[in-house]
């Protein structure tokens, strides 16, 4: 049985990157994600996943808070295509994006 | 048909189904023997890796079997079981099964497989000489019947690895005796991951003990470490300093940490197809007759890797909340082959070294009684991802091995390695040092606190796991210095097949299957 | 100096690093979500940029355009939109006439999910590739990843004016399992790999005149060799009737070499290979010094 699930999550930030073009981190493939990071107005960071991993609502949940507790990311929109990977290749995609923002290349 | 000649309804035989090497031109003769004339035969053997070793199960021949590994017929043991076909003695650690055949499990008869057989009947067994030794010196000395297949026929063997007067039997087989390349793992296969784990392994456990002396469990993890030793390990200033000496297979995955001068000995349970010329040209890091070619010997080795190793390192399937580890799985009968052994500490050790002390302190310190008295401990780690493929938790409330071992009428849960020996759990969210831990609640929000999110993660005492990570007990990749944007595959001293040959020098030969050029 | 594999890089990484640093300007970039439709409707994972990544950029300071195909998503099977990409950069190439075209080509053909919309899409494709030549502006193909080139983009690439492999890299049109199912195992066994290899891999086709250069994997060495064949006088060579009539007694000459050898170790030992079963274990630079000589014995 095929089919998708999308989860969205609206978390409010702090920290406000400065003014960045669009950056994309990872592939789908099998047990991999990718991530598009953007720019937004909002004081929110928006995550949106679309996953072919069904029923994980509960450890994208647990993902994502830590993601945001250790980040606290505000303005930022990230869209997430998953192919079933594992929360530790989650969290490294969104460590690798984060770090992007970071050092300001866009 | 000599077999049938021979053979005696209810003997205890012993078939070579080793790790690597098999007899397999004796096992299909076996498996031809008429039923009527030899049935209820007990078999007694290492592996069960050919179909034909549970044949001679379901043709009647024989009835009841004791082991120690049987990955590839796992599933159709367990089938056979469920259907009566089939009463299993003991699943054992292969040192152990070993033991038995010079106590109460002597086989009457022993079909072994070996490389050449010369005029006067020595035979030589060459790089995969593996079980044999032991397997042959139980049979000839009690009054058994060995009987080998040979790949060929030779004026004089290179050397004499099985002495004529212990043979009784030999025969040349039509095409050379099956070996399976099982310690080969492909580079290009290590994931990110994979190097984040392997860079704790070397930062957070070797270079804190000053591991010198090692077993590696096979697995991409281990391999990842392998191939770590010239670049990262490097970086850190750790050559000569740890990984000096191995019992280990061949690992094609260590020929870089070899060319790069950290390896002063390895003796090996068995060899590794490919590797044999490679292992020819470095004789002097390699066990290898005057003849050049390697001599191992699996008896032997799991000795060594159990009293002379510090530290044994392995992956697993399920861990439970006292770190107890299995690789049973429902449905699956697969066995525990070598890791309850190396995996084990070594209580009869008495020899020190800085790793065995240092982790016999810190599992003993504040402690009075019998529990205290001073000694050390061998370093045992099961390093794992928290999810499996299919986003399997490797952590569970429970392990399968409790309702396998019900299903099977077995009289205990067949735990791989006892969370009583496993010093330390290691995952990609850090490592859990049990040997810190005074209580099972301790020892239990340890095993939480690195089991990520996971259902047993997500069940954490928050408050309790950042205590123990305060203390020292749980340490995330930050708090050992490693930043997990460091973790590339280009940490890799080789990132694949190709490269592993080119640092042999052209030396390692892989298998086809392994090709990609 | 560290050796960035070419075969490990994804498509974005060997765009980065192919190209003049800080030049590739990308069409139809992720944030437009330019995906496909086929695969939403059949409830599978999308990819921003459909598996192919476009644009424009500096190779040794000539202006160029480039397509770099994900062998990760769907095996860079070809989908309408990611065809559609494809053959929008090849249009745009003959209205801007750029120095050249340069494909990184990682691809099984058509993305079979997409059925006819693919096969049309790989068509077009190769339409706009001979327009692109006939126009005079030379169209390159790099083939180096860990997927190959396979099926109609093994046909595109023979389509292109040079193509450019390492030995990691595969070129042909049916796949190694696709044989082996249609024809049976004793006829090619797709697990043999050292077999597959050797059919289909670098050294064969460079050996046997399919492809045009050789290099190490590495990203450095194909951004050389690309950079080369933009920059050599005969770069453009627009299909004519002639070419294809030489290039057809090429093929003539080169099945009477062959006669009726099946094995790639036969072949290259009747073009004069002396020990010709090391050759899969020789390095690019022994394997570029047997070509004269066996290009020779292909011309007869």
């Amino acid at each position: 049985m095929s089919g998708m699930e999308t989860l969205c999550y609206e978390l409010l930030g702090s920290r406000r990157p400065a003014p960045f073009a669009p950056v994309l981190v990872g592939v789908v493939a099998s047990g991999n994600l990718e991530v598009l990071v953007e720019s937004t107005d909002s004081d929110r960071c928006i995550l949106r996943i679309d996953t072919s991993a069904r029923g994980f609502g509960t450890i994208w949940e647990a993902v994502v808070r830590d993601f945001h507790g250790r980040h606290r990311l505000a303005g930022v929109a990230l869209t997430i295509h998953d192919m079933g990977a594992t929360p530790a290749i989650v969290s490294l995609r969104l460590e690798q994006a984060a770090a992007q923002l970071e050092e300001g290349r866009a | 048909m000599l077999l049938e000649s021979v053979l005696e309804c209810g003997d205890r035989v012993c078939l070579e189904g080793n790790n690597q090497k098999q007899a397999d031109f004796l096992a299909r003769a076996l498996v031809q023997v008429d039923p009527a004339r030899v049935h209820d035969l007990h078999m007694v053997q290492s592996v069960l890796s050919l179909p034909e070793h549970l044949d001679v199960f379901e043709n009647g021949i024989a009835s009841r079997l004791d082991f120690s590994f049987s990955g590839p017929q796992g599933a159709r043991l367990a089938r056979l079981l469920s259907q009566g076909r089939i009463q299993i003695g003991a699943i054992h650690t292969y040192l152990e099964l070993f033991g038995r055949y010079f106590v109460d499990l002597t086989p009457q008869v022993s079909l072994i497989a070996a490389q050449a057989v010369d005029a006067q009947g020595n035979l030589y067994t060459g790089a995969n000489t593996e079980d044999t030794p032991v397997i042959v010196e139980a049979t000839a000395f009690s009054g058994g019947i060995v009987i080998a297949q040979v790949n060929e026929v030779v004026e004089s063997v290179p050397r004499v690895d099985v002495p004529a007067d212990w043979v009784d039997f030999v025969v040349k087989a039509p095409k050379p005796n099956l070996i399976e390349p099982l310690f080969t793992r492909d580079p290009a296969q290590i994931s990110e991951i994979q190097v984040l784990m392997a860079m704790m392994a070397i930062k957070g456990i070797y270079a804190e003990y000053g591991v010198q002396r090692l077993n590696h469990g096979i697995g991409f993890d281990t391999a990842a470490i392998e191939l770590l030793l010239p670049t990262y390990a490097k970086s850190l200033g750790l050559k000569g300093k740890i990984c000096r000496h191995w019992a280990l297979n061949p690992h094609p995955a260590l020929i870089p940490a070899i060319e790069d001068g950290w390896v002063e000995s390895i003796h090996s349970f068995g060899s590794e197809l490919g590797m044999e010329d490679y292992i020819r040209a470095r004789s002097g890091v390699f066990f290898t007759g005057a003849d050049g070619s390697m001599r191992s010997n699996r008896a032997l080795c799991q000795a060594a890797g159990h009293y002379a190793c510090d530290l044994f390192i392995g992956s697993t399937l399920q861990i439970d909340l006292a770190g107890n580890s299995s690789t049973a799985t429902l449905g699956r009968i697969a066995g525990f082959g070598g890791a309850p052994n190396m995996g084990a500490d070594a209580r009869g050790r008495r020899h020190a070294s800085a790793a065995w002390l240092k982790a016999g302190a810190q599992a003993r310190a504040g402690m009075g009684g019998a529990g205290g008295t001073p000694r050390g401990q061998k370093l045992v780690v099961q390093m794992v991802e928290t999810f499996r493929e299919h986003m399997q938790p490797a952590f569970v409330d429970r392990l399968d091995a409790w309702e396998l071992a019900q299903q099977s009428g077995m009289p205990l849960p067949p735990v791989m390695i006892y969370g009583e020996d496993v010093t330390h759990i290691l995952t990609e969210e850090g490592i859990a040092n049990l040997l810190l831990c005074r209580t099972d609640e301790e020892r239990e929000q340890a095993v939480r606190g690195v089991a990520g999110y996971t259902p047993v993660g997500l069940a954490r005492d928050q408050r309790m796991v950042e205590n123990l990570r305060d203390r020292g007990v749980i340490r995330r990749p930050a708090d050992i210095g490693i930043d997990a944007r460091e973790a590339t595959r280009n940490l890799l001293a080789a990132r694949s097949m190709r490269e592993l040959v080119l640092a042999s020098g052209g030396l390692y030969q892989p298998p086809s299957r392994f090709r990609s050029w | 100096m560290i050796r960035m594999s070419y075969a490990e890089c994804s498509a974005r990484q060997r765009l980065s690093l192919l190209l003049d640093e800080g030049r590739f300007r990308e069409w139809l970039p992720p944030q437009a979500r330019v995906m496909s439709p086929h695969l939403a409707q059949l409830s599978m994972p999308c990819a921003f940029d459909d598996g192919i990544a476009i644009g424009c950029g500096y190779l040794a300071g000539r202006n160029v355009f480039v397509a770099a195909q994900e062998g990760e998503f769907m095996g860079g099977g070809v989908g309408e939109v990611h065809g559609a990409k494809l053959t929008g950069l090849l249009l745009r190439a003959l209205r801007d006439r750029p120095s050249a075209v340069v494909l990184l080509a990682e691809s099984g053909g058509v993305r079979l999910h997409e059925a006819n919309a693919g096969l049309i899409a790989v068509s077009e494709v190769m339409r706009a590739v001979l327009d692109v030549r006939a126009a005079g502006i030379p169209v390159v193909t790099l083939v180096g990843g860990s997927k190959g080139c396979f099926g109609g983009m093994g046909i595109v690439a023979r389509c292109t004016d040079r193509v450019i492999m390492s030995e990691t890299g595969r070129l042909s049109m049916s796949g190694p399992e696709v044989i082996e199912a249609s024809e049976g195992v004793e006829e090619f066994d797709a697990g043999d790999r050292a077999l597959v290899w050797r059919t289909t891999g670098g050294k064969h086709r460079f050996l046997s005149g399919d492809c045009d250069e050789l290099v190490e994997d590495d990203v450095q060495a194909f951004r050389e060799a690309a950079a080369a064949a933009i920059s050599r006088p005969d770069a453009s060579r627009p299909p004519t009737l002639d070419a294809l009539q030489r290039e057809h007694s090429a093929l003539a000459q080169r099945l009477a070499v062959a006669g009726t050898e099946a094995d790639a170790i036969s072949f290259w030992s009747r073009l004069g290979v002396q020990g010709a079963a090391r050759v899969p274990d020789l390095g690019v630079a022994a394997v570029a010094a047997l070509r004269p000589r066996v290009a020779a014995m292909l011309a007869g």
